[in-house]
């Protein structure tokens, strides 16, 4: 067992406290200065089913979730039989004798730990058992108990001082039971290498969410859908904290309209979905290109087509986010690479929408969305924030230099990078009509071929020089490799750990994975597909979408490697294939 | 809605935009167009203080004939535009114009929630049973049997009555018009624009090219002015001659006093509310 890089994953019957135990042990783990990075499998059903929340912990940070278990916390017996098979030979399994009977032939190192008994019997406090069990745990592990208290307290402290101790006692009743009965406790102990204390946990929802509000977002409408309601509910909860608001639309349809009307009114807009609500935005994504209007649509990404899978992983939506839509309709796309790069990447979502007056799609995933990871603290000193270009009514400021013709305000002025200043209503002079017929440089609808020409023309000339202002490519890996590795979106995490393994095999990569993904950053991409001697495109898609977005526009050969079941890729079974590819190129 | 005071009334004239109405000689939205004016001119509003939002369709061109601030939207989909602009813009007064494909066919789930809302807006339907920038089609407010030059075989469903769906829909004001009533029908926008939540006027605007059967001769002698002592606070009674279909009632319906969109947004915020890197240094606190 590595003592500074363990999966634990606590497994049982939903609603049973799966989450609330991994989330306090998180929280305590990265107090306790490890770095964390959490992977949780709702069930699709709607009430009970088999759930599992898992927490890697480690020294150095990681970067994908962890291809296997090393301690498995068992709720009840259907959490030990689904989960034994992922959890290794040598592992740590921690069950209730009283519900779980482990197989005869197990090797696990195993520690019986009565939860239910000491909970109901000894506390008188039953819903307490997840308490007990991260108590346990975290004395199993040599956790700091002080930030465990505290978590408690804070956690519970709304609810009453009395609530609190019954908590504290839980925990305690836990930890004594651990140095009570389980001799030789240092076999399991943790050791933090380096200290990630001062991190914060955000999942990737809350990552968005955060950056949305930091880019200066005052509007957000959205629809529940799996995986991708969490933002919704962050910002119903803390938007109106800076004077926005957001809310729940009747579908999707509603939700990227309400978008484009607080666009229009002067603020910055977002909705949130995923795939199947996408589809139904795509009407709208045209309108927004066409009014040129900014606003950002978040596509937390599920295994499709239709319903699909909705608690599943699948990077399938990269062609819809690039090209669906009616007529040529431009739009820029993002996609953050991890967790933290869900903060940022947002960010730069509303700064290139304003700056552009063009819609962006950040396309998340399952696999980032949920997942909660301990992450530097992002320097918001540092974060730029960009606004729109506005018409000046005053005959002050930019805008008015260039939105007028003869005296008169024009909405779609015609100008060298495409953007034209916008006007809010209110302003004095400003008045216009947004539309989504072609219109003239007034906003009035004209159908002759110069106008559609050029006005075209406008709508792509904002992309060409957005391409110029990507926000820089996550790269790791040796630069000079001769094999280089191109990937996109939550891929990055698990290539970045094949990466370091392949090193200390001797074998050099190089990773690219732009975080703009239409129009494709011609700077980044040409060098590198211009250097390497082989290039492997893996993501999780059948069809290869980016493979196949990248070799229309940089034909060469590409080693593809793809998976589609719904999970990320693991990283031993990635290195293995790309070990495979490569041995035929040498 | 609040309105702007001046000093100097404005007239019709201040609310023409430079751009000609393209719709056919004697189509019925002209009267309507001229209601809006008239409505607007009533209030006094400074153009650059109004919004209209508008659909597809012939009707939904007028946004373009006017000087007003103007979102000529998607089909079917200018109540959740309308509610976006007032989520961020709540003292701006909001106008929805737009035609019965848009409202009652292909907008008709936004319109519910619209009203549900009570989005305070006003929202004028130019309700002549046929779909004009297509050539004639029947719309949801075509009797069944219509025959049109695009629906030769008739319309095959029965009509929706646009009145009795906004009332069960819970709509705070409920009232019908007539583009050849230019003063009534002006009276009813200003009235709908003064109310405080969901206005919906229903309003039979004549297409002369593509209805033989629904013209203005069929509306003056089908329609009747709501009784001189009708009491538009009485649910029962709006309902009762909302379903008469021999007299069409003309006039408001119904009026409530409800809770807003907006009165819901506002109460949603707190009274100290923070600068945005404020609010998200606070929480990063509460993720460490």
């Amino acid at each position: 067992m590595t003592r500074n890089d363990l999966v634990i994953r606590v497994a049982g019957e939903a609603g049973e406290g799966i989450v609330s135990t991994g989330q306090l042990l998180t929280q305590a783990a990265l107090r306790g200065g490890f770095h964390v990075l959490t992977y949780s499998q709702p069930p699709s059903e709607i009430k009970g089913g088999h759930a599992f929340y898992q927490i890697r912990l480690s020294a150095d940070r990681s970067y994908s979730k962890g291809d296997s278990v090393d301690i498995l916390l068992a709720f009840n017996q259907e959490a030990y039989d689904r989960n034994a098979a992922e959890t290794k030979d040598d592992g740590l399994l921690v069950y209730d004798p009283s519900e779980v009977t482990p197989s005869a032939d197990s090797h696990f190192v195993q520690v019986e730990f009565p939860l239910n008994d000491i909970a109901k019997n000894q506390l008188k406090f039953p819903i307490a058992k997840n308490v007990v069990a991260v108590g346990a745990l975290a004395e199993l592990f040599d956790l700091p108990t002080k930030h465990l208290d505290s978590l408690i307290e804070e956690r519970w402290l709304r609810k009453g001082e009395a609530v609190v101790q019954k908590n504290l006692d839980a925990l305690r009743a836990g930890i004594d039971y651990v140095i009570e009965h389980v001799p030789q406790r240092d076999r399991f102990a943790l050791y933090p290498e380096k200290s990630h204390a001062g991190e914060i946990v955000v999942s990737g929802s809350e990552a968005i969410g955060l950056g949305a509000i930091a880019a200066g977002c005052s509007f957000m409408a959205g629809y529940p859908i799996t995986p991708a309601s969490d933002i919704k509910e962050f910002l119903e909860i803390h938007l109106p904290k800076t004077g926005g608001h957001a809310l729940q639309a009747e579908d999707e349809l509603a939700a990227i309209g309400m978008v484009l009307g607080a666009s229009y009114a002067g603020s910055k807009a977002m909705t949130a979905t995923s795939g199947p609500g996408f589809s139904l935005m795509i009407e709208m994504l045209g309108l927004a290109a066409m009014a040129e209007l900014p606003c950002v649509i978040v596509d937390a990404q599920r295994a499709g087509p239709s319903t699909g899978m909705p608690t599943r992983h699948e990077q399938g939506d990269l062609y819809q986010a690039a090209f669906a839509g009616h007529g040529e309709c431009p739009r820029i796309v993002l996609a953050p690479t991890s967790v933290r790069d869900c903060f940022y990447q947002t960010v730069n979502a509303f700064n290139l929408a304003e700056k552009y007056q063009t819609p962006v799609v950040l396309l998340g995933d399952t696999l980032l969305n949920v997942r909660s990871e301990s992450v530097p603290r992002p320097i918001l000193n540092e974060v730029k924030v960009v606004d729109r270009l506005l018409f000046s009514e005053n005959g002050n400021g930019v805008g008015n230099e260039v939105g007028r013709m003869n005296g008169e305000y024009n909405r779609y002025v015609l100008t060298e990078n495409g953007v034209s200043p916008m006007s809010i209503p209110g302003q004095e002079g400003g008045q216009y009509i947004a539309t989504g017929l072609e219109h003239n440089e007034e906003g009035l609808h004209r159908y002759d071929e110069a106008t559609h020409t050029i006005m075209t023309q406008k709508r792509f000339r904002k992309l060409e020089r957005a391409a110029h202002e990507a926000p820089e490519g996550d790269r790791f890996g040796d630069p000079e490799a001769e094999i280089g590795i191109l990937t996109w979106g939550s891929t990055v995490g698990s290539v970045i750990e094949v990466i370091r393994q392949a090193e200390q095999e001797g074998l050099k990569l190089d990773m690219l994975a732009p975080r703009m993904l239409m129009p494709l950053p011609d700077h980044e991409i040409r060098p590198f597909v211009e250097s390497k001697r082989v290039i492997i495109i893996p993501e999780v898609n059948y069809v290869g979408q980016f493979a196949n977005m990248i070799t229309s526009q940089y034909p060469r050969d590409y080693v593809r490697i793809n998976i589609f079941g719904g999970m990320p890729f693991r990283v031993d079974w990635l290195l293995e294939k790309i070990r495979e590819e490569v041995a035929q190129y040498v | 809605m609040s309105s702007v005071v001046t000093v100097e009334k404005r007239k019709v004239n201040d609310y023409k935009g430079d751009e000609r109405p393209t719709w056919c000689p004697g189509c019925g939205d002209f009267g309507v167009l001229n209601a809006v004016f008239k409505a607007l001119s009533d209030h006094n509003f400074d153009p650059k203080n109004v919004i209209i939002v508008s659909g597809i369709g012939c009707s939904s061109r007028l946004p373009f004939f006017t000087d007003a601030y103007g979102f000529h939207t998607v089909h079917g989909r200018a109540m959740p535009v309308a509610a976006g602009i007032r989520a961020v813009q709540p003292d701006m007064p909001v106008l929805a114009m737009g035609g019965d494909g848009d409202a009652f066919a292909i907008g008709v789930g936004h319109l519910i929630h619209a009203i549900r809302r009570n989005l305070n807006i006003c929202y004028v339907v130019m309700d002549n049973a046929v779909y004009g920038l297509t050539k004639g089609q029947t719309s949801p407010t075509a009797e069944r049997g219509l025959a049109t030059k695009a629906t030769p075989q008739g319309a095959s469903d029965p009509a929706v009555n646009p009145l009795l769906l906004a009332l069960a829909t819970g709509c705070t004001f409920v009232a019908r018009g007539f583009s050849s009533k230019p003063k009534e029908l002006a009276d009813l926008i200003a009235r709908g624009i003064a109310h405080e939540g969901f206005a919906f006027i229903d309003t039979y605007s004549p297409c002369p090219t593509f209805n033989t059967v629904n013209t203005f001769k069929y509306y003056r002698d089908a329609t009747d002015d709501l009784p001189a002592d009708f009491d538009p606070t009485d649910f029962n009674a709006a309902l009762q001659y909302a379903a008469s279909e021999d007299p069409l009632y003309l006039g408001l319906y119904y009026q409530a006093e409800q809770p807003t969109f907006e009165d819901h947004i506002r109460n949603n915020k707190p009274e100290v509310t923070n600068s945005a890197m404020t609010v998200v240094e606070d929480l990063f606190d509460q993720m460490s």
